[in-house]
């Protein structure tokens, strides 16, 4: 009749099997994989950030180094990112940060540029050089503005 | 016109009490799952029939969504020369929203009939008044193993329906549509987060799981014991499990995305 | 017991009575089943509730088994009253019970060992040779043998009702409640299981509930009747009522005596005719 032990075996397949699915999903796809795992905390204020979210990744020369953590006001009315990077990279005092958008319909992330100075920032430092977000309406205004001032 | 007017009163009425005794139901469950003895050998079996046996819908309904969504999001992307992103529009919308409501539909539809019909049955043969004379709670040894299992069951499932329909998706963009496979994964991994949506996506399977075991477990525990009785319950269960589960989801995902 | 045509109870319990319904009253919605019934089962003995269908004599099986409350009155079980405890109270009370239900109610999922010695895994502390012991005992007792692992929808009706019976004893109670127990039977499984239930009240001494419609039996094995008809009670041995003057309780006895006749005879006509099915002059 119905071998219970072979009932109960296959149960365990079954829970093997969905629990690594679950882990696939969490850990390979979702990227789980710590960020922030003794990262230097570091942060920048920009005048616009558009969209960008927290956890949003930040990239140097294209890898990604970090993650955005927290996005506030600060007191002159202007946003102030903070963000983890890998402790194992070295930036240069005077690197700059600007918030990009990856591709035409992606999230905004924040891309590092790094300076040339001999001293490199510190954990809880400010980056001093920032770029705002790129906000698709202003640049039209600009553009049709420009276009009037100009008469051909 | 006064006897319209009764009639909804009369349904209405009907309606709370039924919300009365669908709560009591789910706190006396609730109370004896945290009540020993725990029944762990009751547990597994439920498992194997509410889980196991789920497998193969699963499996085969998520290659197949996958397939389809693949192809759909192809057409589409392709038209604004974004067909890199199809990992992640697939993925997303799986991982969001497809996976957990498609699972629970489908499991409410295998699992959540036979279990509706199952208990609609032992009452209609007086099994659960034998359980009764015999000392043992049905609540207990019937109603709390076959709930509990499908709230466990659900999240598994829900994920082995994701991968399935990630898999399938696969099949689709990159062997057949041409899409570097790389890519695929790439932009797939990149879109998805794990709190946003991988553990808002199991947390969501969680609940579903939830309220199909309670629903489905209800109906059949407070089924006529009749032939009909125990047929009204299962399509009752199929009906009311599915909308409750689309409604959850509304909330679940307005109140997750704060 | 009094040697007159029939006694009719009032409250007044006798002492040797085991169950007592006091004044209980039940009806379904509208439709009232029966009203301020008193009367008792003695002790030891096989009592035997007749009625025509619907009378509600398996509501008072029920009544007993606490899984119905009345409307009114009270229900004693040795000494307890069932209509006021909560479930948790009666499932301490049901382990002196035992019951066998007209379909059977076994565990359709499990064998026919494994549904026997269901009450013992939960009630009792036994170690797996002991309980594998009393479960075969028990099947050889009501004549079963050899059908450990087959499974209820394998069985025949009869080997139904005495899995279900074995099932009811296994717990050795001292009250034994069957509902309708020879439905759907066989003239020959009708003896039989009339025999068990005879042999095992004279070598135990449990005292034995039956509710009924199948006359000949009932005034065969029992020792105590109690006959409902249109919502009394009438109480007596089935000599005093065999005896008895009152019109609706001959009426009733010979009515469904016919009816059993006529049932006898309609199969009688059946075996004639062969296995076309056809029905014979």
């Amino acid at each position: 009749m119905r071998n219970s032990t072979t009932r109960d075996f296959i149960v365990g397949l079954f829970v093997l099997a969905g629990l690594g699915a679950i882990a696939y999903l969490s850990l390979s796809v979702g990227g789980i994989a710590n960020p922030g795992k003794g990262g230097i905390a570091l942060y920048a204020t920009f005048d616009d950030i558009a969209n960008l979210r927290p956890r949003a990744p930040v990239e140097l020369a294209g890898v990604t180094v970090g993650q955005v953590t927290g996005i506030t006001l600060n007191d002159s009315y202007r946003a102030r990112v903070d963000f983890v990077m890998d402790p194992r990279i070295a930036l240069p005092v005077d690197s700059s940060a600007s918030i990009v958008t990856a591709g035409l319909l992606g999230d905004r992330y924040i891309l590092l540029q790094a300076g040339a100075e001999d001293a490199f920032l510190q954990e809880g430092e400010e980056i001093a050089y920032t770029e705002s977000a790129l906000v698709l309406e202003r640049m039209v205004g600009k553009f049709l503005v420009n276009v009037e001032d100009d008469p051909k | 016109m006064i006897e319209a007017v009764a009639f909804v009163g009369r349904k209405a009425l009907a309606f709370v009490e039924h919300l009365g005794r669908i709560a009591l139901f789910t706190t006396r469950c609730v109370a004896t799952a945290l009540r020993p003895p725990f029944r762990f050998h009751r547990l597994v079996e439920e498992l194997y029939k509410l889980g196991v046996l789920s497998l193969v819908i699963i499996t085969v309904s998520g290659v197949a969504v996958g397939m389809v969504l693949a192809l759909q999001g192809y057409n589409t992307l392709v038209r604004f020369g974004s067909e890199e992103a199809l990992g992640a529009v697939v993925g997303l919308s799986l991982v969001r929203e497809l996976g957990p409501v498609l699972t629970a539909l489908l499991t409410t539809g295998r699992a959540g009939s036979a279990t509706a019909a199952e208990i609609g049955t032992m009452v209609a043969t007086q099994q659960l008044d034998g359980l009764r004379m015999m000392s043992v709670d049905p609540m207990d040894y019937v109603v709390r193993p076959k709930a509990m299992a499908m709230t466990l069951v659900m999240p598994m499932l829900g994920a082995l329906f994701t991968t399935a329909a990630i898999f399938g998706a696969y099949l689709v963009g990159v062997a057949l549509m041409g899409i570097d496979g790389g890519t695929y994964m790439t932009s797939l991994e990149d879109a998805i987060d794990f709190r946003n949506d991988v553990a808002g996506s199991l947390l969501k399977t969680l609940l579903f799981g939830g309220i199909v075991g309670l629903v489905a477990t209800y109906r059949g525990y407070t089924c006529a014991p009749t032939s009909e009785g125990v047929s009204s319950a299962t399509t009752s269960t199929v009906v009311i499990a599915s909308v409750t589960v689309l409604i959850a989801d509304y909330f679940f995902t307005a109140l997750w995305g704060v | 017991m009094a040697e007159s045509a029939y006694t009719r109870d009032s409250a007044a319990s006798r002492d040797e009575d085991h169950v007592l319904l006091d004044d209980v009253s039940m009806a379904y919605g509208d439709r009232p089943v029966f009203e301020n019934l008193s009367f008792g089962f003695p002790r030891g003995k096989i009592s035997v509730v007749l009625g025509g269908s619907g009378s509600g004599k398996t509501t008072i099986l029920k009544l007993i088994g606490g899984l119905v409350r009345p409307d009114t009155g009270r229900v004693v079980v040795e000494g307890d009253d069932v209509t006021r405890m909560k479930e948790r109270e009666l499932y301490v009370v049901r382990e002196k019970l035992g019951m066998m239900f007209q379909g059977g109610a076994l565990l359709d999922s499990m064998t026919v060992f494994d549904n026997v010695a269901f009450p013992l895994r939960e009630r009792s502390r036994r170690n797996k040779h002991e309980i594998a012991d009393k479960v075969h005992n028990r099947l050889r007792s009501v004549g079963l043998h050899d059908v450990d692992d087959l499974l209820p929808s394998e069985l025949s009706g009869g080997m139904v009702k005495r899995v279900a019976l074995a099932r009811a004893l296994i717990l050795d109670p001292v009250i034994v409640l069957i509902d309708e127990p020879f439905s759907g039977l066989d003239p020959v499984t009708v003896k039989l299981i009339e025999a068990l239930f005879v042999k095992i009240n004279r070598e135990s001494g449990m005292t034995m509930i039956l509710s009924s419609h199948h006359i000949p039996t009932t005034m065969r094995m029992a020792d105590n009747v109690i006959m409902i008809l249109q919502g009394d009670a009438i109480r007596g041995t089935p000599r005093e009522l065999a005896r008895s003057r009152d019109a609706r309780i001959r009426r009733f006895l010979t009515e469904e005596v016919a009816e059993e006749d006529v049932l006898e005879r309609v199969d009688q006509l059946q075996v004639e005719a062969g296995p076309s099915g056809r029905s014979g002059g």
